[in-house]
């Protein structure tokens, strides 16, 4: 049995809660209701549903998944609607405020336009809500905000001294699991690799569900272009750290969505903060499971691309 | 409309105001600003020397304090926001909200400016900041197509400045972390893209290799000419072939399209480049005040002159410029 199944209440660690973050890339609409289906019965705490990179993908409305929120909250868990990460037109603007207008659901905002329209109720600040100091935690609190997601590039150190200096209520998400967000343009560069414009983008990116890899010229796969947004190649992995971000009092863990094995991903991450399974063990099955090399370099303070922790390598 | 130019140093600052810039923007020798490169910057008496010599010929200074404090160097940041106040700066541009906040209450006198490091690109974003922060102007990031920019003007009551030259981002400033990625620090944290302490050149048999972080970012044949090494202007393999996955190593140029930036209603032009050279300031100056003021005498009649663009291309980074997103084409 595991010292978190043996211990006294007085003495039970902080265990963080799992979410799911919002699916980034363009799969075919049944192919997302079937991956949500899942995630609902998997042990995943919170999921976040919303398009957050283009808002040319259209083959969910807000409505759709709106109508999954419903049967997230039916099913126990919270529903978080995740919103559009850079917002440049008019049109996006208008839809953005529709969204927002909604208040059945929590909302993380990703574009400072939401703090505009979410301005006095309760939001979460995604990664890209770019909260690098006390100070931002602050003025944000008083604006509502009730949980945020660390910016990916800040670490340890900072997550620490953020944690210490966190208002009341006010909780700490961290992205644990993923092919980490790295930059937005107005360029969409899956279409610029394939010679289209993105006014006429033929919805390319739909044929690359976990993002297109991009190499250096030694080889070595680097970053992975979705649509606008600019990802790693590397899939940064938080589990052997597992332990530490407990201790710190890091409050919800963020998987983010990837085509394959999302579902056992989670279950891994679930087996080890209760217990039943080795951070180490889970992280050599996470080596099988995700699409590339895993990496952790920003959580320890060194370039974002390397792996420091145990077991992120094979030996 | 406001020409701006950059100052990395006093000799810059005074070729862009015996030039004909209407305005400066410097910033000190720390990771406070997002040009944090070692020799360049001011201290204190720089900046006054600096302040007085722009001040007599109704010249403006603003300093940018534009990169994200983190609570453990948190001071830095104040103090720096201190420091410019006390200088008698017109402005301060800044990026953070706490910063913004903590200088918004602590010296409600001195104008404040969004850096494009603010990321601010819509109308709603500009008007959280001016709500709260009462920003006097936003520096747009290099991502809105000029049609996108007349528009933020038209629903936006904080004048509106734009990158009209320099180095191109091809990211939303303030929300790129591929430096960091690579090298463990970024524009955010450290206040520099690529910092040089990260790079390497190295000769190979295969050509000359460029890695930032340890990163293979370029390697090119020994006869190509070598840029300032940021990594997303380099070549990758995508799908098998060899190109510019993320851009082109080309600088902005936006002269051809100046008549038009004035008719959206563009308040002030950025010119980029803290990092160059007095020589780089004095020309670039002297060529956008002649074009400014040409086209606010006549813009019907505006045409670039082909002398302009041979002193522009002469100090462009990179052999190619491009209008950038300011065209829907780019995009």
């Amino acid at each position: 049995m595991s010292p978190a199944n043996t211990a006294t209440p007085n003495d039970t660690p902080h265990r963080p809660r799992l979410t799911l973050g919002p699916m980034l890339y363009l799969w075919p609409r049944e192919q997302v209701l079937d991956f949500y289906a899942e995630m609902i019965e998997s042990p995943v705490d919170v999921i976040y549903l919303g398009e957050s990179i283009c808002s040319k993908r259209r083959q969910l409305r807000p409505e759709d998944y709106w109508e999954i929120a419903e049967r997230v909250a039916e099913s126990g868990k919270q529903a978080v609607i995740s919103t559009l990460a850079l917002i440049e037109s008019a049109g996006e603007l208008k839809a953005l405020e529709r969204i927002c207008a909604d208040e059945r659901f929590l909302i993380e905002a990703n574009d400072l336009a939401a703090l505009d329209f979410l301005d006095g109720r309760a939001f979460v600040a995604g990664h890209s809500i770019n909260l690098y100091n006390h100070r931002t935690l602050a003025f944000l609190a008083e604006r509502g905000l009730k949980r945020w997601v660390l910016p990916v590039e800040l670490g340890r150190e900072t997550a620490t001294d953020l944690l210490a200096a966190r208002p009341e209520g006010v909780e700490c998400e961290l992205f644990a699991f993923g092919r980490l967000p790295l930059a937005y343009s107005a360029r969409c560069f899956t279409a610029y690799n394939r010679n289209l414009g993105k006014d006429d983008c033929q919805f390319c990116c739909g044929d690359y569900p976990d993002g297109l890899v991009i190499s250096t010229q030694d080889g070595d796969e680097f970053l992975s272009l979705n649509g606008i947004q600019t990802q790693s190649a590397s899939t940064h992995n938080i589990l052997p750290a597992l332990a530490e971000v407990s201790a710190m009092g890091v409050d919800l863990l963020r998987i983010s969505p990837q085509s394959e094995h999302s579902a056992d991903i989670v279950r891994v991450f679930a087996d080890c903060l209760t217990g039943d399974l080795d951070p180490i063990e889970g992280t050599a099955r996470l080596r099988d499971w995700a699409p590339s090399e895993l990496c952790d370099g920003y959580w320890t303070g060194e370039s974002g691309y390397k792996a420091g922790l145990p077991g992120q390598r094979a030996l | 409309m406001e020409l701006v130019c950059p100052a990395g140093n006093l000799p810059m600052l005074k070729a862009a105001v015996d030039n004909g810039a209407n305005a400066v923007y410097i910033g000190f020798r720390d990771d406070t600003n997002a040009r944090h490169f070692a020799g360049l910057n001011f201290n204190d008496k720089q900046i006054r020397e600096g302040v007085k010599y722009a001040h007599d010929r109704r010249v403006k200074v603003f300093v940018a304090i534009n990169t994200y404090a983190q609570p453990s160097g948190w001071e830095r940041w104040t103090a720096a926001v201190d420091r410019a106040a006390d200088l008698g700066v017109n402005a301060i541009i800044l990026a953070d909200m706490g910063v913004l906040d903590y200088a918004a209450k602590r010296h409600p006198d001195v104008d404040l400016h969004l850096s494009v490091q603010g990321s601010a690109t819509n109308a709603s974003a500009i008007a959280f900041m001016q709500r709260y922060f009462d920003i006097k102007r936003v520096v747009v990031p290099r991502v809105l197509s000029l049609a996108q920019v007349a528009h933020l003007i038209e629903e936006s009551t904080v004048p509106v400045e734009i990158f009209g030259f320099g180095s191109l981002c091809v990211m939303v400033e303030g929300r790129c972390l591929l430096s960091s990625y690579a090298s463990g620090q970024s524009p955010n944290t450290f206040g520099a893209c690529s910092p040089a302490a990260h790079v390497e050149w190295r000769d190979t048999p295969q050509g000359q290799e460029t890695r930032l972080g340890g990163i293979l970012i370029e390697r090119r044949s020994h006869s190509e000419a070598a840029g300032y090494p940021t990594l997303c202007k380099g070549r990758y393999q995508v799908s098998g072939e060899l190109r510019h996955a993320i851009e082109e190593p080309t600088s902005l140029n936006t002269l051809d399209i100046l008549p038009d930036i004035m008719a959206a209603g563009v308040s002030a032009i950025k010119i980029e480049g803290r990092q160059r050279s007095a020589r780089y300031v004095s020309q670039i100056t002297k060529v956008w005040r002649e074009a400014i003021d040409s086209c606010e005498r006549n813009p019907k009649a505006f045409r670039p002159k082909e002398r302009w663009h041979q002193i522009l291309a002469q100090v462009s980074e990179g052999a190619q410029t491009t209008i950038g997103p300011y065209e829907r084409t780019w995009h």
